[in-house]
């Protein structure tokens, strides 16, 4: 049962892309170079994007990859370069705290997995979609702009007051 | 013969070469086209010159000379750089381009991926050649370089949101984000009730084409928008200490994706591989004729010189930016106005 499972493709593909995931976290914790870290980030996240794919989240992939690594990791190598980047190995880079994040990481880990466990159980996802597996946009956007819609609202007005805040910040007139 | 017969004749193995083949060819046959017919020829007749002339009839074998020259030379790494991420950098920027071209559609049958998203994607995907100018610049180890490269990263962000702003107005007058289902709404509609041209979204979405015809050419960073490789301030940016093959990558890298982008902007806003399907009687597309899977590649490719020879003739015609007035022309004048852009459509969409 168990041998007939891991033969599926998807398997084999997650345990690669979860393998190089792991390991990129854990570089963007002990490398010691600004960029080379918000690299190994990079890494990582592109990995949870090929999650989402295998998944067959297809929509969820590709915001994924405009967000985290078109924006976020752009603005956030911008920024570092901006101000401290050097090249070569830098030995202030590690928090004297850092033994605590590993129990808080520890627990985080065991209680993201107890939710999903417990949140999917049976339910397994159809093993040969077929023509299902490319959810129709559409379909996406009708729950958010149905069902969803004041929570959509609240979120665009916390960003909204995001953009102000900073637009307020930034301005020294 | 369609694609599904085809998919089922071969096993994947085959159609995925088949797919890589068909995408290097898709994206070095533009590149290459665009550099002699455009950068060799264009810009020596405009400036009354002949251009190569040696090097086969009207210097037609000049891109294998300059080729073989880049990879003749020695592949040099400054000594105080960042050497692996100095190395990875321009394939970053070039498998972005690969990846771009993966979801255009060049017949009814004859794609790479037919992507739900696919307007989506080539956004995502457009944007991760940000990734790769902003490392090659930084592990330079060059301080034009890194200038460079920060200059590239904010105009890239700074043009990207008016890019997808303009697409939005395709989207909405589609109703899809999938590309072949826009050329078939634009092949197949009708402009007030007459289709003897189809619907190309060109004259329904004019200010949205402009725009990102404006965007494009700050992605690329072509003339009026290449503070960041700026020659005679940055000594060419964050491709100062780069040569040899590493070079030529992010040289085809640059008019690859300028073939790309002429190529998705044809989808968008000018039908893309297809021709107004009134003319032949089709209406779906399941009607359209299998010869389309030939002539629409051809089509694809004339509306792409078309659109790359106009990014071509701006870049030669025009003096660059300064860095306030791009930004400044990005934020206080190109969002707003497709914003507008998207008020209106989406007001005459649920009015008409």
């Amino acid at each position: 049962m168990l041998a007939a499972d891991l033969l599926v493709a998807q398997n084999i593909g997650f345990g690669i892309i979860a393998l190089l995931m792991v390991v990129g976290a854990l570089r963007v914790v002990t490398v010691n170079n600004v960029v080379h870290a918000a690299l190994w980030l990079v890494v990582v996240l592109s990995g949870a994007a090929a999650q989402y794919l295998l998944l067959s989240a297809e929509f969820v992939a590709i915001t994924q990859v405009l967000v985290y690594v078109g924006a976020v990791m752009v603005l956030f190598l911008f920024g570092t370069m901006l101000t401290r980047a050097r090249i070569g190995a830098e030995n202030d880079l590690n928090n004297k705290n850092w033994k605590i994040a590993i129990p808080v990481s520890l627990l985080m880990l065991g209680v993201m997995s107890w939710v999903i466990v417990d949140g999917f159980r049976d339910e397994k996802l159809i093993e040969n979609p077929g023509e299902m597996s490319q959810v129709p946009i559409q379909l996406i956007s009708d729950d958010i702009f149905g069902p969803y819609l004041l929570p959509f609202w609240a979120l665009s007005f916390v960003l909204l007051v995001a953009v102000i805040g900073a637009i307020v910040l930034a301005r020294k007139d | 013969m369609n694609a599904a017969l085809l998919a089922a004749d071969l096993p994947y193995w085959a159609q995925a070469l088949l797919r890589v083949l068909g995408g290097v060819v898709a994206v070095l046959l533009p590149a290459g086209t665009i550099v002699y017919v455009f950068l060799f020829k264009m810009m020596s007749f405009m400036q009354s010159r002949l251009g190569p002339m040696e090097a086969g009839p009207y210097g037609s074998m000049q891109l294998f000379a300059e080729v073989g020259k880049w990879l003749q030379k020695e592949d040099i790494t400054p000594e105080r750089a960042d050497r692996f991420i100095f190395k990875i950098a321009p394939l970053v920027v070039l498998v972005s381009t690969f990846l771009l071209v993966a979801v255009v559609p060049f017949g009814p049958d004859a794609w790479f991926t037919n992507f739900e998203a696919g307007v989506f994607y080539m956004l995502a995907v457009s944007s991760v050649s940000v990734l790769g100018i902003l490392i090659a610049g930084w592990a330079s180890a060059n301080k034009y370089s890194l200038l460079g490269g920060l200059r590239a990263a904010g105009q890239l962000i700074a043009y990207e949101l008016p890019m997808v702003l303009a697409v939005i107005g395709v989207i909405i007058q589609a109703g899809t984000m999938n590309l072949q289902d826009i050329v078939l709404a634009q092949n197949a509609g009708s402009m007030f009730g007459w289709d003897g041209l189809g619907n190309p979204y060109i004259l329904t979405q004019f200010v949205g084409f402009i725009i990102f015809m404006i965007a494009v050419q700050a992605e690329l960073t072509q003339t009026p928008f290449d503070m960041p490789i700026a020659e005679s301030e940055l000594v060419s940016g964050y491709m100062t200490e780069y040569s040899g093959f590493r070079f030529l990558t992010f040289f085809i890298a640059e008019f690859a994706t300028a073939g790309v982008f002429s190529l998705i902007a044809s989808v968008l806003f000018l039908g893309g591989w297809g021709i107004p399907f009134a003319w032949f009687g089709w209406d779906t597309m399941d009607s359209v004729d299998n010869w389309m899977n030939v002539v629409g590649p051809l089509i694809m490719v004339t509306k792409m010189m078309l659109l790359s020879f106009i990014i071509m003739w701006v870049r030669f015609s025009y003096p660059r930016f300064r860095e306030d007035q791009l930004q400044r022309f990005a934020w206080k004048v190109l969002v707003p106005v497709s914003l507008v852009n998207i008020m209106i459509t989406a007001i005459l969409k649920v009015a008409f």
